[in-house]
């Protein structure tokens, strides 16, 4: 159970990027002008240095550098980092789509990687069809897609539409029925990118139950890259960190995840580039910070930050506004503070704590406004607003109890319910 | 038999597996071809009418023109469109060939950048969907032999051969211009240029045995003069005669098509994942 199935060394992946290139592919056009430019030049003056254009801009750009692992069989591997940060590469290395530049990759089993849903999806084709041309694009001999036809039709709860044309088809259907056919994959090692993006929440959850199913129960060994923390914490029995192309930490899940938010959402000392007016120069916030460490926290906790705000003037009844922003930026809810009064030239250091924000676990960012008057009518003054930051994190667990894998799909905040008895 | 399924991945590594790959592949190669083919032919009126309908109206134009009105000499006794038709078909499909192959490669730029599979695949799958375009249109030609009631000789069961030199001379340079077209993607203009100028210079519409004996080995150095040839005179039976010199000289530029073809191919292969 111990055998090693991947072992990466030393893997590096250098891309060159040309400046003077906007489109990723060369036009022959391109490369003729270029050559009778150059041509010209050296005629003009034929003494000056070579001056090729492809020297001229060429910029190394190493997505991976230097990086080595290995996996034991049966291993669940989260792979987290942010964008650019090189995990998509490192799964085009290990499914052969691209060459790695230096470093070696020894894998021992079937691979089916699935870097997207349906990959190959034709759209003229029907049902049937597409799931016998992606099972064999995935990797699956026709034996065996036949074997488990009537499985994946039921998992994508397609029955009714098999021999319609997929173009047809809703988006639901379409990417249910692309899950199906790689969920019944049954390779000795799985590599998944961000896939579990798309699809209705259901879906999800049901992918991921059959993702956990097969690797927990045979013993097959997953990779997995999600910018979902949750799901990476449900499925994942270890993660690897990645940073700017460097494996940056691997271990522990929990750790892992602990590290990758220290990055990501830091407090910000200055806030200024968040600032978004400043009305009157005389009343404004110095320093916003969370007072949570690594700014996580727990489903519930209250959410408190530490505000300084500095007025070059006597002010009474100044009150504070805030709102909480979802990673994708929409408005969840606000607040308006009590008052306080400021004396001149003072800075003063305020708490300003949420309670039972009741907020599901995923990142959050926050907007500030100071001023005077009420939100209620029409008259509040803003003096300063800060939007973007602190961002922080809640978490589906803690040491002690997890509330478990919440999906965005379902919202922002989780309520509480009850029922009576009519 | 884990020891079996171990794949070491490194630069440049991919050379020693390639051909091995290729066999294992086999499965996505038929399903690719398959889906190719269905996707074609999906509206089945359609499909199948357009690959029958674009060579037998250029047959008929080309009889028209070039018989009728310019006065050429069809091949010994065989009817004019029997002749025409017995060029057109590996015509069109080397035609086919190259406009498939060309862009193939840049219409599965999904499956490239998404999964691992040998290319060659691709443009090989494209070049499979022309043959079958190839057998129906060989519909045509039945059916003109039946209506001028052309009986061919023994040298028709010499067809398969010439077949499969119209399928190397179609890989070659479909290869060529698929992995051109990947890294200059305005090649995909000159293609229809290539194609269209053929037609001229390849003896469909014309017996070539009207090109003057001394032009005759330049003229070979098209590789389709030399199939052509031997096309009609598999099918053309006794009336046709094959100028060997000619034809020898076409089979050689095939040949290094096909391999220059491969070989190049290959060479670019590993970066096309990444410029596509």
């Amino acid at each position: 159970m111990s055998d090693t199935v991947i072992k990466v060394d030393n893997l590096s992946k250098k891309y060159v990027i040309r400046h003077e290139q906007r489109e990723r592919y060369t036009a022959l056009r391109d490369v003729m002008t270029r050559g009778v430019k150059n041509f010209g030049k050296r005629l003009l003056a034929p003494f000056t240095p070579d001056s090729s254009p492809f020297t001229a801009s060429q910029e190394d750009f190493w997505a991976l550098k230097d990086v080595s692992f290995e996996i034991k069989q049966g291993d669940r591997v989260g792979i987290i980092g942010r964008n650019g940060a090189g995990k998509s590469t490192l799964l085009k290395l290990l499914s052969r789509i691209t060459e790695p530049t230096t470093g070696r990759i020894e894998i021992t089993g079937r691979v089916a990687s699935l870097l997207e849903v349906g990959t190959g999806f034709h759209p003229e084709l029907t049902g049937r069809e597409n799931i016998y041309l992606n099972g064999a694009i995935l990797g699956m001999a026709r034996a065996e897609i036949k074997k488990k036809f009537d499985e994946i039709v039921a998992f994508a709860e397609i029955e009714k539409f098999l021999d319609t044309p997929v173009k047809r088809y809703s988006s639901g259907m379409y990417v249910r029925l692309a899950f199906a056919v790689a969920a019944h994959l049954e390779p000795e090692i799985l590599i998944v990118d961000e896939v579990l993006a798309v699809g209705d929440a259901q879906f999800q959850k049901k992918c991921l139950g059959k993702m956990e199913e097969v690797s927990r129960n045979w013993g097959k060994t997953l990779l997995f890259v999600s910018h979902n923390l949750n799901a990476i914490n449900a499925l994942c029995s270890s993660a690897k960190l990645l940073e700017n192309g460097v494996m940056k930490y691997q271990g522990h899940v929990s750790s892992a995840i602990e590290k990758y938010l220290i990055t990501h959402s830091s407090n910000e000392k200055n806030i200024s580039q968040y600032r978004l007016t400043k009305v009157l120069e005389d009343v404004y916030f110095e320093s916003i910070e969370m007072v949570s460490a690594n700014n996580r926290l727990f489903y519930n906790d209250d959410v408190k930050f530490k505000l300084t705000i500095a007025s070059k003037r006597a002010v009474k009844k100044l009150s504070i506004g805030g709102t909480i922003f979802n990673s994708m930026g929409t408005p969840i809810g606000a607040f308006v503070s009590n008052e306080i009064d400021i004396e001149k030239n003072d800075l003063k250091k305020v708490v300003l704590g949420i309670a039972d924000t009741k907020l599901s676990p995923g990142s959050y960012y926050m907007g500030f406004s100071i001023g005077r008057g009420d939100f209620r009518n029409t008259s509040r003054t803003d003096y300063d607003i800060v939007i973007g930051t602190p961002g922080f994190e809640i978490l589906s667990y803690n040491d002690k109890e997890s509330i478990g894998v919440w999906n965005i799909e379902w919202g922002n905040i989780i309520y509480d319910a009850y029922l009576t008895e009519n | 038999m884990a020891n079996s399924n171990r794949i070491i991945i490194e630069a440049g590594r991919t050379e020693l597996h390639y051909w091995k790959d290729l066999w294992r592949y086999r499965e996505l190669f038929y399903f690719l071809s398959w889906r190719d083919i269905l996707v074609r032919y999906k509206q089945t009126a359609v499909g199948i009418a357009w690959a029958l309908l674009r060579p037998f109206l250029t047959m008929v134009v080309f009889t028209v023109v070039f018989s009728k009105l310019a006065k050429l000499p069809s091949e010994g006794n065989a009817p004019y469109p029997v002749m025409v038709f017995a060029a057109m078909l590996p015509w069109q499909f080397f035609a086919n060939s190259l406009a498939e192959a060309s862009n193939s490669l840049v219409g599965n730029a999904n499956l490239i950048s998404k999964i691992y599979f040998p290319r060659l695949i691709i443009p090989a799958s494209s070049v499979i969907t022309s043959f079958v375009d190839f057998v129906i249109s060989g519909l045509i030609l039945l059916s003109l032999m039946i209506w001028y009631q052309f009986v061919p000789g023994w040298r028709i069961v010499t067809l398969p051969f010439f077949i499969c030199i119209a399928f190397a001379a179609s890989m070659g340079i479909g290869l060529w211009l698929t992995a051109l077209n990947v890294k200059y993607r305005d090649f995909r203009y000159i293609v229809p240029f290539i194609v269209q100028f053929g037609l001229y210079i390849s003896p469909v519409g014309f017996s070539s045995s009207i090109v003057p004996d001394k032009w005759r080995l330049l003229y070979s150095l098209n590789p389709m003069v030399g199939v052509i040839d031997g096309f009609r005179w598999a099918i053309l039976g006794q009336e046709s005669k094959i100028f060997l010199p000619g034809f020898i000289i076409s089979m050689i530029i095939v040949a290094i098509f096909l391999v220059t073809g491969i070989l190049y191919f290959r060479k670019t292969e590993k970066t096309f994942a990444d410029v596509i």
